[in-house]
């Protein structure tokens, strides 16, 4: 189990070696960074003290390692645009996305998983053909068209929740959170759903199918041969069958959930690290879209490591062969 | 006699599909009395896991009882609300399926399953199953059952895994067994030892065992009495030794002449011609007659009835009103 969990963790610091390298060769590749940070009437002279306190004309090879370094401790060097460290900056803006990324992964796992299993127990009611229908939507509905119209209905229209915006926040340390107020929570409610639909419909139709095929199951026959009870066998028996896959979508989405959560975050103004990158790559803020690569790419690296190590830990049969291997 | 422990009486199963009714089952009446196995034979198709899966109440929808009785001990068990049958599944009626290999659940250890079985059908607090479920583990002969019960199905052998589905079968002390083909998918030599494990638990129990499958092997070396199925009915049922040695109906005669012996080596063995007609295309009058040699007019019109004939009973009209030479 060690040995398995730290060949993973080798691999996954490979993976981030790989991302290291492309987000260092960008600033490399979109222009020069000095034409950025000075105006047009810059002396050379000028421009060359700024690129040597820069350190860009040192070997490529040694500011990478520069970069690299740096980028361990997570100092991803200073903005162009706010003139400001890049950390600080996504530090700031983190726990808003974060936050959203959780409530619209809970928001599509809670409402996923009981409409996939409602409507593989009772296939036949109108209510499960409804959820086929809204999976449907779900499913093909663009994301700032959902948020679109959500905004028109419930916060144009009706009025009843903020358009944009986080509302009030609470500082916890250097963490902050909406989770606290009225106004916070009244604020997550359309962005979460927003960003969540798409998994939630995933999830829907992922456990539906995967329940009716554990219902089919030899094993769930044999479990109804020896007289459990119908609750015992499907939340018991089929539904824990029907969680191994779940897990692994639910997971690798909960990347795509934060890595994506820019159009919902351009939708509802939402100030998290999307909105920061989509403000970034306008002002061809290289540091920053540099940063935000390696952090997504650090969270989808983490993230597939958890799930296989929650794998292990669902399935026993993966438990001993992995033993068994190491 | 005393009242026997199973009772079916005429039972007809359907299956509703998209080019009509099929017949699975059509009239099928047979007893297995306290401590008696019935072995039950026939082509793959023939209705024998449909009349073990009608007779536990696991027949699921498309499929469906169309008419007849079932008896367990006395009391009419075919047409009992679902949740009082569930109490009778596992409880008084135990199954054990054909493949040991996905009967168990993969996620849940060994133990849990059968605790929670145990704990379904028994007032008995989380200890006291547990020490049952070691006695029930040593009892199938599974060794060092005290560390085995911690163990997830993955971790057993075939064999070994049929013996866990035995005693999940027999963990509330049931009194009919039905086994569905238990040793199709185990090796051969497993296979005797399931089958004598069966056996032995039948007999200490005094628990009454429908045996389906396929190899008449296993059948005459198990069972007390033997039901020939061919096409949903029964063509021929008695005592084992009767069957196997003298069979009357055509069909069971083929049956026993496929069985190779050791004896008659440079003899070919005897073939049926032809295939098992399909449930939509059951032929007119006695179903067996497009294959059967001695096939006359009355077989392509008239359906045999069962008729008894000794200690067997067999649905062919050459019994009927002829003397048996004409048969031999």
């Amino acid at each position: 189990m060690l040995a398995f969990t730290l060949r993973r963790a080798v691999q996954a610091i490979g993976v981030m070696f790989a991302v290291g390298i492309i987000a260092f060769s960008m600033f490399r590749f979109a222009g020069d960074p000095v034409n950025q940070i000075v105006s047009i009437d810059t002396s050379a002279a000028e421009r060359a003290i700024v690129r040597k306190s820069l350190g860009l004309d040192d070997p490529v090879p040694v500011q990478f390692v520069r970069y690299f370094a740096d980028a361990a401790q997570f100092k991803f060097g200073v903005s162009y645009q706010f003139r400001q460290p890049v950390s600080a900056l996504l530090s700031e803006r983190m726990p808003a996305t974060l936050e959203l990324a959780i409530c619209a992964t809970v928001f599509a796992m809670v409402f996923g998983i009981l409409m996939g299993v409602y409507s593989a127990l009772k296939r036949d009611t109108v209510l499960a053909k409804l959820f086929q229908a809204i999976s449907l939507i779900g499913i093909s509905l663009p994301t700032f068209l959902i948020g679109i119209l959500l905004i028109y209905l419930f916060a144009v229209t009706l009025g009843w929740l903020p358009s944009f915006g986080r509302g009030e926040v609470v500082k916890l340390g250097w963490w902050t959170t909406g989770l606290l107020t009225l106004s916070g929570l009244k604020a997550l409610i359309m962005p979460s759903i927003t960003l969540g639909l798409f998994q939630m419909t995933l999830i829907m139709r992922l456990v539906r199918a995967e329940m009716l095929e554990v219902l089919r199951t030899d094993y769930i026959r044999f479990a109804r041969a020896r007289g459990l009870t119908t609750r015992a066998i499907h939340f018991g028996h089929a539904l824990k069958n029907t969680l191994i896959p779940v897990i692994t979508v639910a997971g690798l989405q909960f990347g795509s959930v934060i890595a994506f959560s820019i159009i919902t975050e351009t939708v509802f103004q939402w100030p998290g690290m999307g909105l920061l990158f989509v403000q970034a790559v306008q002002n061809v803020d290289i540091p920053i879209m540099a940063a935000y690569l390696l952090m997504v790419s650090l969270i989808f690296v983490t993230i597939n490591l958890v799930v296989d190590i929650l794998y292990t830990v669902v399935d026993p049969r993966l438990r001993s062969t992995v033993g068994r291997a190491a | 006699m005393t009242e026997p422990v199973l009772s079916v009486r005429d039972l007809h199963v359907e299956f509703a599909s998209r080019r009509g009714t099929l017949r699975a089952i059509d009239g099928v009446s047979f007893d297995i009395a306290k401590g008696e196995v019935l072995g039950v034979v026939g082509e793959s198709g023939a209705g024998k896991s449909v009349t073990g899966l009608s007779v536990i109440g696991l027949i699921d929808p498309p499929g469906r009882i169309a008419g007849g009785e079932i008896h367990l001990a006395g009391l009419r068990i075919d047409n009992l609300p679902p949740e009082e049958m569930r109490r009778i599944r596992g409880k008084r009626i135990g199954m054990i399926f054909q493949d040991p290999l996905t009967s168990l659940n993969p996620l849940y250890r060994v133990g849990d399953q059968i605790v929670e079985t145990i704990r379904t059908h028994l007032n008995l607090s989380e200890t006291a199953a547990r020490r049952r479920a070691i006695d029930l583990l040593a009892e199938v002969g599974i060794p060092a059952p005290e560390k085995r019960i911690d163990g997830y199905p993955h971790e057993f052998s075939g064999g070994m895994r049929q013996r866990v589905v035995i005693a999940l079968a027999i963990c509330a002390e049931p009194e009919l067994i039905i086994a569905d083909e238990p040793t199709t998918a185990l090796d051969v030599s497993v296979q005797a030892q399931i089958i004598s494990l069966i056996k032995r638990l039948g007999r200490d129990h005094g628990t009454a065992v429908m045996l389906v499958t396929h190899d008449m092997g296993v059948i005459a070396e198990t069972s007390d009495r033997v039901a020939v199925m061919y096409a949903g009915r029964i063509a021929e049922i008695g005592p084992v030794q009767d069957v196997v040695k003298n069979p009357l109906h055509p069909y069971a005669k083929g049956l026993m002449g496929a069985i190779p012996t050791l004896a008659g080596e440079d003899k070919r063995l005897v073939q049926i011609p032809g295939s098992m007609p399909r449930l939509s295309a059951i032929p007119r009058g006695c179903s067996f007659n497009p294959r059967c040699a001695f096939a006359f007019d009355r077989c392509r019109v008239e359906r045999p009835e069962p008729l008894p004939r000794g200690a067997q009973s067999v649905a062919c009209h050459l019994y009927d009103n002829l003397p048996a030479e004409s048969a031999a």
